[in-house]
């Protein structure tokens, strides 16, 4: 059982008070896996990024206090997974993409082929301009004009 | 899209709806527009700054709206990427919205009218430097207006053409080049037109029961050997003219690109690794040489002897030239066919290769942990697994490619059937003479055997061009610590550093923010403070390695991006924590900042730098090699060669990062007799782990997360228990420091 409690203050940030009565407030949850592993390995850091809670797995927890971190995480986290290609804008680098994420049509612009990592056999992570990630899960999973596109890329 | 446009009146498409909104006399002061809404998914979200009111459009279309109090303020800070926007009041956080990094900018300059519209005071405008070119930017205006962003439609031109630019000095010899290709190809092409006549005139009357006339033959037979001799020595000067102007292509290609890779800022080496850039210099610009000297000029050489014999043939027969030149078009397309399928391959190979070079260039250097490790096995399946795509994609392209040759091959004997079919009833129909058929199936011959070699001109080519693309990739790469367009110059350089609201980020991680400080001339600074706090990111910044993100640095009170870089960093010495010795004499590697210096400059540098007395002890004394391959130094000895290097250019500003901390004490006793004589009347600041090699210090800083957090000499800060006081109780009782610090903050 977890021995912190934690609450969401009026500025919308999350306070955790320790085992010891001690209040941290403007807690952030990180995963530590935030791709291999979501659901396991997730720190609550201090403002200052100090690590003051090591949660194992977020099931774990009291449903209270899970959902409490799993908003914060969902407004943390920010990789779109993109579910297809619709366009690039040349396929020399830099190039625009028009993509569909899970979080709506975007478009970034691709520095160069560098910014694509393979993760594993068929997952790839990509980082635009902004160092933005986005996330392709299966390459496979996409539909055949999105793999075509992408082709010339890998 | 406009990357700034809180400085227009209103967006087209959000007019309307915000005129619906306003009430009477109330007029915009200026508008934002973010990528985001608060669960994070892509949709726009509108904010308008009014005189009285903050209003926000949220991407359902309903309204939100803040009259403007006193109490207010907005907010941002940012994590991995996406930054948030906060409306708070005294109490409580009103509201809040998300952007992606790419507003930024815009979000900052919208926070500053809205502080500005509270507090009643108009926002001052201060000139800035424009991060491209240099050049002042007047205040007011966000875009620079020398560098307002331009269409670049060169870039997405083929790769190939574009290496023009390098053929343009050897224009005249080209030219040269080309008329004697010219001259060759036809002399190469008259020994099948003798046939005609050898044929109808010698053979032929000779089967028809004449003699065989010997004057003509002779005279035939000496025309064929002289057009051989012609076009044996044409060729031999066009190929030698041209290969010659094609390595120099090459060379030039060569060294333009390595001129411009080591012009671009370390940021772009952190993104790379060195094995693909070495391919890419290597052996892609060696592969566009081939290409050019090689088979770039063979086809030219065969498409010019196809368009001429295309004409004789005509000349001699229209019909039957028709019929021979009927498959050209079919192999035209099939050619045309594959080209893209065996681009991409090519394209991809190229990538796989540099994965394979990747391999090797990460493990050879990490082979002692690798060996340490026993990894030996996972290294292998790495490079195993690597070579295994390169295969796949090697088998890909070569099932096309397999296929092509032999069609090509299938086309020309069909084409040579036709031919003979055609050319046999035309001679029944008595049309022709023997002698024309003989003819052509003289030309044909040679020219479907050209069109063979011709269709291996697509593979190279394609070759060529992903070569090509990669190179220009580097060149396209506009360094993002670029000169300055009209660079400003310093007389006398004083020395004086100004650091002012320093901001810097490193992907979308912002490592420094808004640090300040004024460093005079000939003080010396010393930076504290634990690793990752920024200390060796602000003097990356200083010796302008990175540009800043916000704020600028000011050396004598000009913007260091106004400066010329070789310029600026002619005044600036850098002792680094692992120096690094090239391969050379150790008197090359103290005079390599200063190649001209003189022995006498040499030695003098090496005694004030302790370094003297070592090197004679060496066996061949100033003349050792060392660096790779070379004498190996300890790292003390090591240290006090690139101390001499950096006091032989005497620079004004002395950066000594960490340049005691990975010897042991002894040595460092010796090196900091070195860096005291160094230091002497120079602006300094030196990052120190050891907080003892800094007693020299004028001023300390302490710096944390990225912040600095005290200023002052030892023994204020001492006083004031602080920062510096933890870190420096913490080196007494000899414990490392983050764990302590780590220890503090938990208990």
């Amino acid at each position: 059982m977890a021995d912190f409690t934690l609450a969401r203050d009026s500025y919308g940030k999350l306070t955790l008070t320790d085992a010891t009565g001690v209040e941290h407030r403007g807690i952030s949850p990180v995963r530590a896996f935030p791709i291999a592993d979501p659901e396991h390995g997730i720190a609550l850091m201090s403002a200052e990024g100090h690590e003051l809670v090591w949660i194992e797995r977020l099931g774990d927890l009291p449903d209270e206090m899970r959902i409490l971190l799993e908003d914060e995480i969902a407004g943390r986290e920010f990789m779109p997974s993109i579910t297809a290609l619709r366009d690039v804008s040349s396929f020399s680098t830099p190039t625009v993409w028009q993509v569909e994420t899970d979080r709506g049509p975007a478009s970034f612009t691709l520095k160069s082929e560098d910014s694509i990592r393979r993760l594993g056999q068929d997952a790839l992570l990509i980082a635009d301009s902004h160092s933005i990630h986005y996330l392709i899960r299966d390459t496979r999973a996409l539909d055949r004009h999105s793999r075509k596109l992408l082709d010339r890329f890998l | 899209m406009d990357k700034n446009p809180s400085t227009l009146p209103l967006p087209e498409h959000g007019r309307a709806a915000v005129q619906s909104q306003l009430v009477a006399g109330e007029s915009v002061l200026s508008w934002l527009e973010l990528d985001l809404d608060t669960r994070l998914h892509f949709a726009r979200t509108l904010l308008v700054l009014t005189d009285q009111r903050l209003l926000s459009k949220e991407a359902s279309g309903a309204w939100h709206v803040w009259p403007l109090t006193g109490e207010l303020s907005l907010q941002n800070f940012d994590h991995a990427g996406v930054g948030t926007l906060e409306l708070l009041d005294s109490r409580t956080r009103l509201t809040h919205w998300r952007y992606t990094l790419e507003f930024d900018p815009a979000v900052r300059d919208f926070i500053t009218g809205f502080t500005h519209q509270l507090a009643g005071t108009r926002p001052v405008a201060e000139p800035t430097v424009c991060p491209t070119c240099g050049e002042t930017i007047p205040a007011g205006i966000k875009v620079c207006p020398d560098c307002a962003p331009e269409e670049d439609n060169e870039r997405n031109g083929w790769a190939l053409l574009r290496l023009a630019r390098f053929a343009r000095p050897y224009r005249g010899r080209l030219l040269l080049g080309f008329l004697l290709t010219l001259t060759a190809t036809a002399a190469t092409l008259v020994p099948p037109y003798l046939t005609m006549p050898l044929m109808d005139e010698v053979l032929i009357p000779y089967q028809n029961g004449h003699p065989i006339d010997f004057h003509k033959a002779w005279l035939y037979l000496s025309g064929l050997l002289a057009a051989g001799l012609v076009a044996w020595i044409l060729g031999w000067a066009r190929t030698y003219l041209l290969a010659l102007v094609s390595e120099n292509i090459g060379a030039d290609l060569r060294t333009t690109t390595y001129n411009h890779l080591l012009r671009l800022s370390l940021e772009y080496f952190g993104g790379k690794r060195t094995g693909d850039l070495v391919a890419r210099i290597g052996s892609e610009t060696d592969r566009i040489n081939v290409f050019l000297s090689l088979h770039l000029l063979d086809f030219a050489t065969d498409v010019l002897m196809i368009v001429m014999t295309a004409a004789i043939l005509f000349s001699i027969n229209p019909w039957l030239a028709l019929v021979t030149l009927l498959p050209l078009p079919f192999i035209a397309w099939l050619i045309h066919k594959v080209r893209d399928k065996l681009r991409h391959g090519f394209e991809k190979t190229d990538r796989i290769w540099a994965e394979i070079t990747n391999v090797l260039t990460d493990t050879i250097p990490g082979v002692r942990v690798v060996k340490a490790f026993a990894q030996e096995e996972r290294e292998v399946a790495r490079f195993r697994d690597a070579n295994q795509r390169n295969l796949a994609v090697n088998n890909r392209v070569n099932r096309i490619w397999s296929l092509f040759s032999p069609s090509v091959t299938l086309l020309t004997e069909i084409g040579l059937l036709i031919v003979w079919a055609f050319g046999i009833w035309q001679v029944s129909r008595n049309e022709i003479t023997v002698g024309v058929l003989a003819a052509f199936l003289a030309y044909i011959s040679r020219f479907y055997t050209r069109l063979d070699s011709m269709s291996r001109i697509v593979s190279v080519t394609q070759k060529a061009a992903a070569g090509a693309k990669r190179i220009f990739d580097i060149l396209d790469h506009v360094s993002s610590v670029p000169d300055a367009a009209h660079p400003v110059h310093l007389e006398q350089v004083r020395g004086q550093i100004e650091l002012r609201r320093v901001g810097f980020r490193y992907g979308n991680r912002a490592v420094t923010k808004d640090v300040s400080l004024t460093i005079q001339p000939g003080e010396m600074i010393g930076l504290v403070g634990h690793s990752g706090s920024g200390k060796s990111t602000l003097v990356n910044l200083m010796c302008r390695f990175y540009d800043v993100s916000a704020g600028a640095i000011l050396l004598d009170g000009v913007d260091i991006r106004a400066l010329s870089v070789d310029e600026y960093r002619s005044n600036i010495g850098l002792v680094l924590q692992e120096p690094f010795l090239f391969f050379g004499t150790i008197a090359d590697n103290i005079a390599y900042g200063k190649p001209n210096a003189s022995r006498a400059e040499i030695i003098a540098a090496a005694r004030a730098a302790h370094a003297h007395e070592f090197i004679l002890r060496l066996p061949h004394g100033y003349d050792s090699l060392v660096g790779e391959r070379g004498q190996s130094l300890s790292g003390g000895e090591r240290q006090r060669i690139s101390i001499a290097r950096a006091l032989l250019i005497n620079p004004r500003i002395l950066i000594l990062d960490e340049a005691t901390s990975s010897v042991d004490t002894t040595t460092e006793r010796e090196i900091q007799g070195a860096l005291d004589n160094l230091i002497q009347g120079r602006t300094t600041i030196a990052i120190a782990h050891r907080l003892s090699t800094l007693r020299k210090a004028d001023r300390l800083v302490v710096m944390d997360r990225g912040e600095i957090v005290e200023v002052g000499d030892h023994d204020s800060l001492m006083a004031q228990e602080g920062h510096y006081y933890r870190l420096y109780q913490a080196q007494l009782r000899n414990v490392d420091t983050e764990d302590f610090l780590d220890r503090r903050t938990h208990g």
